[in-house]
């Protein structure tokens, strides 16, 4: 089966403003929505417990929510279904620091008059640890981009790093605006997903950056709009069917995974998505306009062509003993 | 047909990956299995806070204690001890004492003096400071390990995590009621001691404030059984818990349970001192400051054990011996995080994975047979061998898997065949330029070598810094992943490679592109 015709040459470029308004609104959207929204961070940032509980009948809540108003901790809890309707969680802000006691022990206590249930999961976080992790989360984020963009700039050229880094903002950016705008819960296996997308996206990117390079390398085109319409052409159908695969993947995560997933398969459904759709419409694009001169390259290329050939000669020189 | 470098790299990568995989795929008895995470199996998982600040303020009590026993012993007055968070100030009545009594601060280690007229201020130098906290630390640590060891769970896990964090990891918890039992048994100080009852003043306890007997030098305590019932003691105890060398659960002529100890030679021998010339008094036993009892001293007790007696089940006596045991904590422990998982919880994430592992792999090998013919065969050989070889990495590296590391699995099965979709579109290419097939799938191999390995390096980097900044569960994920990446460069593209070679001459004979490449048939091919 082929469902992508290869030797056609796309005109990708070609419709580029309309790519470049649709994630420049879509960006800006997703920022607002983020400023306005913010996100339902999860315990593991903002510090709490959540309480999982499994009753063998569909679980009260009405009565769950009147027993919980026994005790201070759970003042300002949120009682929600979890999967199933026998299923529920509870998540409050408070957390204890006792060990003989803690905020699991009183959860069954106060609700032992509500039904036949079982405890199945106590989650606390205190707020220190909430701080720490949140510290972590950044620094890995931004440790992982400046990796990136070092690996890039080495093996390819700083420009093509410097659009690929502004490909995978936008991608995060837009799924994590997807993210806010689904009220899904952020937590810690949310940075994973974010940090897989970023892999993912800067994967893509790089398979159609070494076929740009290719080209510029071996054919005599010194037009770079066409060199890179070629190169995305030509890379399409494997980004698009590895982004199949992918997303037949996180597609059985997210249906299959349940809500405990949920923070993790969300942004991941999206994050794979909007990966591919920047890889071939926005990172090559990018490259264009930061200025990138085919000539200059292929200058370059030669000169450490040249350089190895010259050290070569001198070495080959040097064995002989002409020297 | 004959077997090439890369068939044999590729058989031997098969082989690995069943050895190491069967054990825990088919549940073998011998060998290592996969160690699964608490999030699956079920367990608690707690990181534990220190309050190693009390471990100062105790070593300072201890200091002014001994320097209350020196003037006593020298007949030096002290106006005042008055303490800080972390020094103790002595105001002395006479200034021709202070030299003594510095003297005798400087020859204890680690203290820092400083003295302005008649006060002595003493605090740790920063390097005792240091060092006690340490020690507190190490101590605690030691202390949980030796009573969840004795707890009867199979491997508990204390470690320290951080400066002054420790983590505990209990699989294989069963109940809430189990848990809670294994939470007070680490927390529980068993700070044990025995202490004599102030027989002359005991009488008026009930309208004492602590103020007065503190004057006194006593201490007024709780009841274990009755707080309204208060006891007053001598502040400083005859002996404690060090001194104990053996703890176990005994029954009296009730047969209600009880924990009988043993003092060491040096413990013996103070009991027996004291016992001896408190014939007619009482002595309080007292754990973490409540009295369990104060029986009546009816005559000189040798041999050095003793019975602590209280209202508790069988259990709890078990636990509370195993406390005394393992010797009491010194410094308070509090919870900074906790998270339980119960075992029925853990059974069905794992059936949620393994349900969406099963329809994702399906899906990708059907779509790439589908979509590559022969070549999306090859590819999904490739696919599965690498699944056995990260389950057999996994087993054999002794590491976690956990419930992210399983979402990290089944992920990395889209990602596998990414690599063999770029090999095949190279191939594809090639052949519809009308290159015979052993050179375009050479070339296929050897250009779309360069974009695989980029990208995998990149990836490779990106999980690394994942490893090194994630916590428990998100570490699962990050080394199943890159495992997998490092596994699929071997299958994907070393032993699909060898597998085509092994195919050539068939493929170059038939030509038939569509059944080996899944190609389209055009016109004139």
């Amino acid at each position: 089966m082929e469902l992508f015709k290869e030797d056609k040459v796309y005109n990708f470029l070609g419709k580029g403003k309309i790519f470049f308004i649709a994630s420049f609104v879509l960006f800006f959207i997703s920022i607002a929505i983020i400023a306005i929204k913010g996100f339902s961070f999860g315990i593991d940032f903002t510090g709490g417990t959540v309480v999982q509980i499994k009753y063998t009948q569909d679980a009260p809540i009405g009565k769950i929510r009147e027993s919980l108003k026994k005790s201070e901790l759970f003042e300002h809890a949120t009682v929600s279904e979890f999967g199933s309707s026998q299923e529920i969680v509870i998540k409050t802000p408070a957390s204890t620091v006792g060990l003989s006691n803690d905020i699991g022990d009183t959860t069954k206590e106060i609700l032992k008059d509500t039904g036949e249930f079982e405890i199945r999961r106590v989650d606390m976080v205190g707020p220190k640890v909430g701080d720490e992790l949140r510290v972590k989360g950044l620094t890995a984020f931004l440790l992982t981009l400046l990796a990136i963009m070092a690996t890039v700039t080495f093996r390819y050229e700083w420009r093509f790093a410097l659009a690929a880094i502004i490909a995978i903002v936008h991608d995060i950016v837009i799924t994590f605006g997807f993210v806010s705008f689904f009220e899904v819960d952020f937590n810690i296996e949310s940075v994973a997903a974010l940090l897989m997308i970023l892999g993912y996206s800067i994967h893509d990117t790089i398979i159609v950056y070494d076929r740009v390079r290719e080209n510029i390398e071996e054919s005599k085109e010194t037009d770079f709009v066409y060199l890179i319409n070629e190169a995305v052409s030509r890379t399409q159908s494997r980004t698009s069917l590895t982004s199949l695969t992918v997303f037949f993947v996180v597609l059985t995560l997210y249906v299959f995974g349940g809500d405990i997933m949920l923070g993790f398969s969300f942004p991941m459904l999206v994050g794979v998505v909007i990966g591919t759709y920047s890889s071939i419409f926005v990172a090559a694009q990018l490259v264009v306009w930061t200025g990138f001169s085919v000539g200059a390259y292929r200058q370059k290329l030669a000169e450490k062509v040249k350089n190895q050939a010259e050290k070569e000669r001198m070495r080959a020189q040097f064995e002989s003993g002409v020297m | 047909m004959k077997p090439n470098f890369r068939l044999i790299i590729l058989a031997l990568a098969t082989i690995f990956g069943l050895i190491f995989s069967a054990p825990s795929l088919l549940q073998l008895d011998s060998g290592k299995k996969v160690t699964l995470g608490l999030d699956l199996q079920g367990g608690l998982h707690m990181l534990l806070g220190v309050k190693d600040e009390e471990a100062i303020s105790s070593r300072i009590k201890s200091i002014a204690a001994s320097v209350k026993n020196f003037s006593e012993k020298k007949d030096i007055i002290v106006d005042s001890f008055s303490f800080d968070e972390d020094s103790v100030t002595i105001v002395l009545l006479d200034k021709d004492e202070v030299k003594t009594i510095k003297e005798y601060l400087t020859a204890i280690k680690g203290s820092a003096i400083t003295v302005d007229g008649n006060n002595i201020s003493v605090s740790l130098t920063a390097e005792e400071v240091s060092r006690t906290k340490e020690q507190a630390i190490s101590q605690a640590i030691e202390t949980i390990r030796n009573r969840l060891d004795q707890f009867g769970l199979s491997e508990p896990t204390v470690t320290r995590q951080g400066e002054s964090q420790i983590l505990v990891e209990l699989a294989g918890i069963k109940t809430a009621d189990e848990e809670q039992r294994a939470r007070e048994l680490i927390s529980r100080s068993a700070k044990l001691e025995l202490m004599a009852v102030d027989e002359d003043r005991a009488a008026r306890v009930n309208s004492m404030s602590k103020a007065d007997a503190a004057s006194y030098g006593d201490v007024i305590l709780e009841d274990a059984n009755n707080p309204q019932i208060k006891h007053l003691v001598r502040e400083i105890p005859i002996l404690d818990g060090s001194m104990l060398t053996d703890a176990h659960v005994g029954f009296d002529q009730n047969n209600r349970p009880l924990i009988n100890f043993t003092l060491n030679a040096e413990g013996a021998e103070i009991f027996g001192d004291f016992t001896g010339k408190s014939v007619g008094k009482r002595l309080a036993v007292v754990l973490d400051g409540k009295v369990y009892s104060a029986p009546n001293i009816n005559e000189r007790i040798g041999g050095g054990s003793g019975q602590i007696s209280g209202s508790y089940t069988v259990v709890e006596a078990k636990d509370l011996a195993i406390a005394l045991r393992s010797g009491s904590l010194l410094v308070p422990i509090y919870v900074m995080e906790k998270r339980s998982v119960g075992p029925s919880l853990g059974a069905d994430s794992i059936r949620a994975a393994l349900l969406a592992l099963a329809s994702g792999f399906g899906l990708v090998i059907l779509f790439m047979m589908f979509y590559y013919g022969l070549a999306g065969v090859i590819a999904n050989i490739a696919v599965v061998i690498n699944l056995f070889i990260i389950l057999g990495l996994i087993s054999l590296l002794g590491a976690t898997l956990t419930l992210p590391g399983m979402a990290g699995i089944v992920l990395h099965i889209g990602l596998a065949v990414d690599s063999n979709i770029i090999i095949n579109e190279r191939i594809r290419e090639g052949l519809r330029a009308g290159i015979p097939p052993s050179r375009a799938i050479a070339e296929g191999y050897q250009k779309a070598m360069r974009a695989i390995l980029d990208s995998n390096i990149t990836q490779i980097l990106a999980c690394t810094i994942l490893y090194a900044y994630g916590t428990g569960a998100i570490k699962g994920f990050a080394v199943t992943l890159s495992m997998g990446l490092l596994a699929s460069m071997l299958t994907a593209i070393v032993g699909t490679y060898g597998i085509y070679q092994l195919f050539m001459s068939r493929i170059e004979k038939n030509k038939n592109y569509t059944l080996w490449f899944g190609m389209s048939k055009r016109k004139g091919a």
